[in-house]
């Protein structure tokens, strides 16, 4: 087995208390004292997260002369400079390599940001897509990051940062100089709440992580949490929702696929759209407290009609919540699904994303 | 008054023929969040060891089974829509079930809460 990574804030999350566990190749913190409080402090005020084990990935070239334009799901020259959107690199079949964010940093540089377990992965086939047209860097290891997540993460950014800070529209980025550092925000995150993303040189992670955790207002949350509050939200996690053999439109992600020019994977999904799904990702509320866990059957007026993929109990709806593939006959909102697992039979009801809509994201 | 563990993480608090039955502190540190509780249907006849009922967590779904043999009595409804007493108070409101003990000797095949504190100790 590979080694393990270690965030350069290992020690930080263990002196407060952290579980750790690998997540992506990386050893991670799951919790520090409770998931759900830390969910809670994220959708009330402000959480920190360490997100270093994610990729960035740094090109800089022509991006129509070297090929780089069709190769995800959109065109990063269409982006602004400035801005970021979110989309997919598909294989050949048209199957999710990964799901990732491009951040258009200049009219010939472009940053983006991979989930961690894919993104050794995903840089060797863009290497290799690119064929020495154009440069490409791995930068995940000197780059450090944090996310500032919740309601009153743009007046603690602002106490830091400046009132700049407010200006920065949704999906947008800018450069700021923060205890001497230069960090790039962006206005993005992965929990529904208004946040933020951090990302600046890695010598400056101890620092910045003190700096932001003196703040009152911000407390430490852990993977668990985090997986928490993106599903709330209806957010893909790559590995479980997403994967090399499921396509955007099994996921119901064609908004993040512009068909109008070429890119990787695009004839795999004209065809299927053409000849119809045999499965698609729904979204299901239980009748219950009870949790629906990955891998548990899913069914449909007695037949099995699928599968769930990530599943939690909500806090914010108050019962079981979950995503899942399942028959296109079964997928209609409003359908009744029998979930099972050994002698566990939980009713649920197909609901439109995202699950909670409560959130601070847009204010 | 006796209160025995099991290798389990269960706990049962014993008066005269009566047991209360509960997850230890540890367990419940192990499980995290408790989101909820199937409590076992009363009248239910368990033996020592079967399955008295089922805990889910933010981690995972586990089973709880009975220190001893009997049946249940009372549950803990509270239990229903804030299981998180159990986690505030495992060993104390956080209790799950009371049982008719049919059979106390079987106390013999539990720890008492040192030995089960060294247990404990030892898992670590």
């Amino acid at each position: 087995m590979e080694e393990l990574k270690k965030t350069p804030l290992v020690q930080q999350h263990e002196r407060l208390g952290a579980q750790m566990a690998p997540f992506g190749g990386w050893l991670m913190p799951i919790q520090y004292e409770s998931i759900l409080a830390e969910h809670r402090w994220c959708r009330e005020s402000a959480a920190l997260f360490d997100t270093s084990h994610m990729g960035e990935l740094l090109f800089s070239g022509d991006l129509v002369g070297s090929g780089m334009d069709s190769l995800f799901t959109f065109r990063i020259s269409s982006i602004a400079i400035g801005r970021c959107r979110y989309g997919f690199l598909l294989n050949d079949a048209g199957g999710v390599v990964d799901d990732l964010t491009v951040y258009r940093l200049s009219e010939d540089e472009a940053m983006i940001v991979v989930n961690a377990g894919p993104a050794d992965k995903d840089f060797s086939v863009l290497e290799a897509a690119l064929a020495g047209r154009g440069l490409l860097e791995n930068a995940t290891g000197r780059t450090g990051k944090l996310d500032l997540q919740g309601p009153r993460s743009r007046e603690v950014l602002t106490a830091l940062a400046g009132p700049e800070i407010g200006e920065i529209p949704f999906f947008g980025f800018r450069r700021f100089n923060v205890l001497g550092a230069q960090v790039l925000v962006s206005r993005t995150g992965y929990t529904g709440e208004l946040g933020y993303e951090l990302y600046f040189e890695k010598d400056r992670l101890q620092e910045l992580w003190q700096r932001l955790l003196a703040d009152d207002r911000v407390r430490p949350a852990g993977l668990g949490a985090r997986d928490l509050l993106r599903l709330e939200m209806g957010y893909s996690l790559y590995g479980n929702d997403l994967d090399e053999s499921t396509t955007p439109l099994e996921a119901g992600l064609e908004r993040f696929v512009d068909f109008s020019r070429g890119f990787i994977g695009r004839e795999a999904l004209l065809s299927q759209q053409s000849k119809g799904l045999s499965r698609v990702r729904v979204a299901f509320r239980v009748s219950s407290r009870r949790t629906p866990r990955h891998g548990y059957r899913i069914f449909h007026q007695g037949e099995p009609v699928g599968e769930v993929t990530s599943g939690a109990f909500s806090p914010m709806l108050g019962c079981g919540i979950g995503l899942g593939y399942v028959r296109p006959s079964a997928a209609a909102c409003g359908t009744l699904l029998e979930i099972r697992h050994e002698a566990v039979v939980l009713e649920a009801t197909v609901v439109e994303l995202p699950f909670y809509r409560q959130g601070s994201l847009r204010v | 008054m006796d209160t025995y563990f099991t290798r389990d993480h269960e706990w049962i608090r014993v008066e005269g023929t009566i047991g209360t039955v509960g997850i230890t502190a540890y367990a419940v540190e192990q499980l995290g969040d408790i989101t909820f509780i199937e409590l076992p249907v009363l009248g239910k006849a368990v033996r020592q060891t079967g399955m008295l009922c089922s805990v889910e967590s933010v981690k995972a779904a586990s089973d709880i089974y009975a220190p001893l043999t009997g049946k249940v009595i009372e549950v803990n409804h509270a239990l229903d829509s804030a299981p998180e007493i159990v986690n505030q108070s495992p060993e104390g409101e956080g209790w799950i079930a009371r049982m008719e003990v049919e059979d106390l000797s079987g106390a013999k095949n539990l720890m008492c809460r040192s030995d089960y504190d060294e247990y404990v100790r030892g898992l670590a």
